[in-house]
């Protein structure tokens, strides 16, 4: 059963063979270079105290492969799901070849397990590995990646580490059992799609915030959880403060909400808001003609009061969440598969 | 002799619609059975019942003493050929030789391998791109080669042409002859199975009409041709399978097991043909009866 | 492998049913000398794979031939012609045709076409049977 379980799937795995294969060469080949000019680049901004700089225009300069191998990573999945999990047993109904098969001297259960075992198998090494090896080669730009691309950021948290693999098992199950219910190719491969980019957006939304209790603080204002900080000339009005979602001391946390608070602690401005700050502009260190600068009027108001409050999971939690993230998709895949085994022997002919 | 297949009340539905009901039958070991009746029957639904692809709704099925596809025992014992001759397209020949000894038990590679020779394939051939003949001969290959007790054939040979029926149907006769096992194989044309079969069912509206040793059936059904009479005159002991009157003479077939003496009546024997055809006229009778009187 | 003496065909549109065709075939070959003493008949095999036929049907054939004391079975050997309709009759088969011939010419003209004379054949000979049992 595993020679033809094998024979009949040879031809896409060496397909997505050759194709992973010229991903890995790339990044194995650019991946050192890539690393070698991060930690160059962070010992001479250390120095000379420029590392935002630094940052931006490493970050920059690699934007495109980065997104590139991201988006790889995240479609993974879905192809296998698509073209590996729907078909697998509709191309067996529509040709009638269950047919055929199920009347070998092998039970249908054992059929069931090689196809899905083996091919389910593959699915997982093949994300898993491709996984891993993004994450290693986007480590340095992981690192100086603006707060909307961190590690933890929905888009990116997904095209890391071994959640691929999870996502790869169930969307693998979720096609043959979607197969096996629909009978049909395109109609299978239509409704998986919908499903699994379904769920890839309910996770993030919904699920991934509670994965653990998330850490709510409240900070001072400083130009790491500032997005905008203006003071109009010539007394025109308030000073004006915007934040951005990122929280002093842990660079890379995943904000979820994130409020400007006045000095009552009532918030007066969400994420990416501006809001004006109450303090005098006419004298003081925030006025434009006391000549004292940007820093000593945020020092003012911070004094009268004025706080981020942001609840956010916290970097250091990227594996945890990996492993919890994967665990609840391989149960997924565990009760789908169930139920493809429950079907094929009740129902399915 | 023991039985291939019996069936004490099966029957199957799909949402309302009963496909097979009130399947009665029991096959003896060591015959070449005939499953006949029109198209959407139920032939089908019964020979998917015997292989175990389908659990049945109602009622229970026992073929060669064990339960349908109830493990690998009961698969080896039992083989089945599809209809259509399903084949893997991207397959070889060979790939599907290779592919019947890796998942079966029993396995005559040196069986395969004579017949694939002598049918003319070339084993790196593509299944895909074979005849429909070819296609049909190499599904036989595969059911033949595993040396089951019992081969199911559904519809084997509806979608080939003359010759391509007749030198499937050679193929499968002939290695009757050589293994000894028994054969279940529907059609919808009695035509198909006249020569071959020496044991038939006729299946039509999802139910069995008669099921029997085709010598039998053949010397207990006759043709009665006669003056018009209705058939509560009939003796007790025949019963009429059709019947059709015109002003003066009346038509019969019946099914008896006492000589006829009735000097009124010119008996006749019938074809296989004839006789199918009566059960499966009786059908549509009984109908049009049934649409007239709630048409009333 | 021998190659076999005669060769079986069935008439489907012959009204008789498949064994007797076959028995009738052998008797037939016996009768115009086709087969004699000692030839073997196709094997149930080789009939079975030529004809696409049930096995049964051959056996019973064979079975019906044996019961007349035509042919014998040699167990792992085949079947095999043991006696002849050839001998006495065939010598009269010439003058009882020429008769014949006498016969349908004199029908003919008396103005009968074929069919009435086959139906005249046909009765005339199925009463001097009947006749001929009672």
């Amino acid at each position: 059963m595993i020679w033809l379980t094998w024979r009949q799937f040879r031809g896409a795995a060496a397909m997505t063979a050759a194709v992973l294969v010229v991903l890995a060469v790339a990044l194995a080949l650019t991946g050192p270079g890539l690393s070698s000019g991060y930690s160059t680049g962070i010992a001479s901004c250390v120095q000379s105290d420029s590392c935002k700089n630094f940052y931006d225009q490493f970050f920059g300069t690699y934007q495109l492969p980065f997104l590139a191998v991201s988006l790889v990573v995240l479609l993974l999945p879905a192809l296998v799901g698509l073209f590996w999990g729907a078909p697998l047993i509709t191309r067996e109904l529509e040709a009638g070849t269950h047919l055929l098969v199920w009347n070998q001297g092998i039970t249908r259960a054992r059929w069931l397990t090689v196809k899905l075992g083996l091919i389910g198998l593959v699915a997982m090494a093949a994300t898993c590995l491709c996984g891993l090896a993004v994450t290693w080669w986007s480590s340095p730009l992981d690192k100086s990646a603006p707060e909307e691309l961190a590690l933890m950021a929905p888009l990116v948290f997904g095209a890391r580490g071994i959640a691929p693999m999870g996502y790869a098992a169930f969307a693998f199950a979720l096609g043959v059992t979607v197969g096996m219910l629909v009978r049909r190719t395109l109609p299978a491969m239509a409704l998986t799609l919908a499903v699994f980019a379904a769920l890839q957006l309910a996770m993030p939304l919904l699920v991934r915030p509670h994965l653990m209790p998330p850490v709510t603080g409240t900070f001072e204002l400083s130009e790491s959880n500032m997005d905008h900080f203006g003071i109009p000339r010539h007394g025109a009005g308030p000073p004006d403060i915007a934040l951005k979602d990122a929280v002093p001391g842990d660079a890379g946390a995943w904000v979820l909400s994130n409020e400007l608070l006045d000095p009552s602690g009532r918030p007066i401005a969400g994420a990416g808001q501006g809001a004006p700050i109450e303090v005098s502009t006419t004298s003081g260190p925030c006025a434009p003609s006391g000549g004292t600068g940007m820093d000593l009027c945020l020092v003012e108001i911070n004094r009268l009061g004025y706080r981020q409050q942001a609840t956010y999971q916290p970097l250091e939690r990227f594996w945890p969440f990996q492993w919890i993230e994967t665990g609840i998709y391989a149960l997924l895949t565990a009760g789908l598969t169930w139920f493809s085994f429950w079907w094929i022997r009740r129902r399915l002919s | 002799m023991t039985s291939v297949l019996e069936a004490h009340g099966l029957g199957k539905r799909y949402g309302r619609r009963w496909a097979l009901r009130e399947c009665s039958i029991d096959i003896p070991a060591g015959h070449v059975v005939g499953l006949v009746g029109p198209n959407g029957a139920g032939k089908t639904t019964l020979l998917k019942l015997a292989s175990g692809q389908l659990e049945p709704t109602t009622g229970g099925i026992t073929v060669l003493g064990g339960r349908p596809a109830g493990g690998r025992a009961q698969l080896a014992k039992v083989g089945f050929v599809a209809q259509d001759t399903p084949v893997y397209a991207g397959l070889s020949v060979a790939d599907h030789l290779r592919l019947g000894a890796r998942l079966n038990l029993r396995w005559d590679a040196a069986m395969a391998r004579e017949r694939i020779a002598r049918l003319g394939l070339a084993p790196a051939q593509r299944a895909g791109k074979l005849s429909g003949g070819q296609r049909a001969q190499l599904a036989l290959t595969l059911g033949l080669a595993k040396r089951p007790e019992l081969l199911i054939l559904d519809e084997p040979v509806a979608s080939l042409d003359p010759l391509a029926r007749r030198e499937f149907m050679q193929g499968l006769m002939e290695a009757t002859v050589e293994h000894e096992f028994s054969v279940v194989l529907s059609s919808h044309l009695v035509s198909d199975l006249e020569r071959v079969c020496d044991f038939l069912i006729v299946i039509v509206d999802s139910r069995v009409q008669v099921a029997g040793e085709t010598d039998k059936l053949l010397a207990t059904h006759y043709r009665l041709t006669g003056p018009r009479r209705d058939p509560d005159r009939l003796p007790a002991d025949q019963h009429v399978i059709s019947a059709s009157h015109t002003e003066r003479q009346s038509t019969y077939v019946i099914r008896t097991d006492a000589p006829i003496h009735d000097p009124a009546w010119t008996v006749t024997g019938l074809s296989l043909e004839d006789l199918v055809l009566a059960y499966m006229d009786r059908r549509t009778v009984e109908n049009r009866r049934v649409a007239l009187e709630v048409r009333r | 492998m021998e190659i076999s003496v005669i060769e079986f065909h069935l008439d489907a549109k012959s009204g008789l049913s498949p064994y007797l065709q076959l028995v009738q075939q052998v008797r037939h070959a016996l009768r115009l000398g086709m087969l004699r003493e000692g030839d073997q008949l196709p094997t149930v095999k080789e009939v079975v794979a030529q004809l696409a036929i049930n096995a049964n049907t051959v056996l019973k054939a064979y079975r019906e031939l044996e019961h007349e004391g035509l042919v014998a079975a040699r167990p792992g050997v085949g079947t095999f012609v043991t006696a002849t309709l050839t001998d006495t009759s065939l010598a009269a088969h010439g003058p009882l045709r020429l008769e014949l011939r006498r016969w349908l010419a004199k029908a003919r003209r008396a103005g009968l076409d074929d069919e009435s004379i086959e139906a005249l054949f046909m009765t005339t000979f199925r009463t001097a049977a009947e006749e001929d049992i009672a």
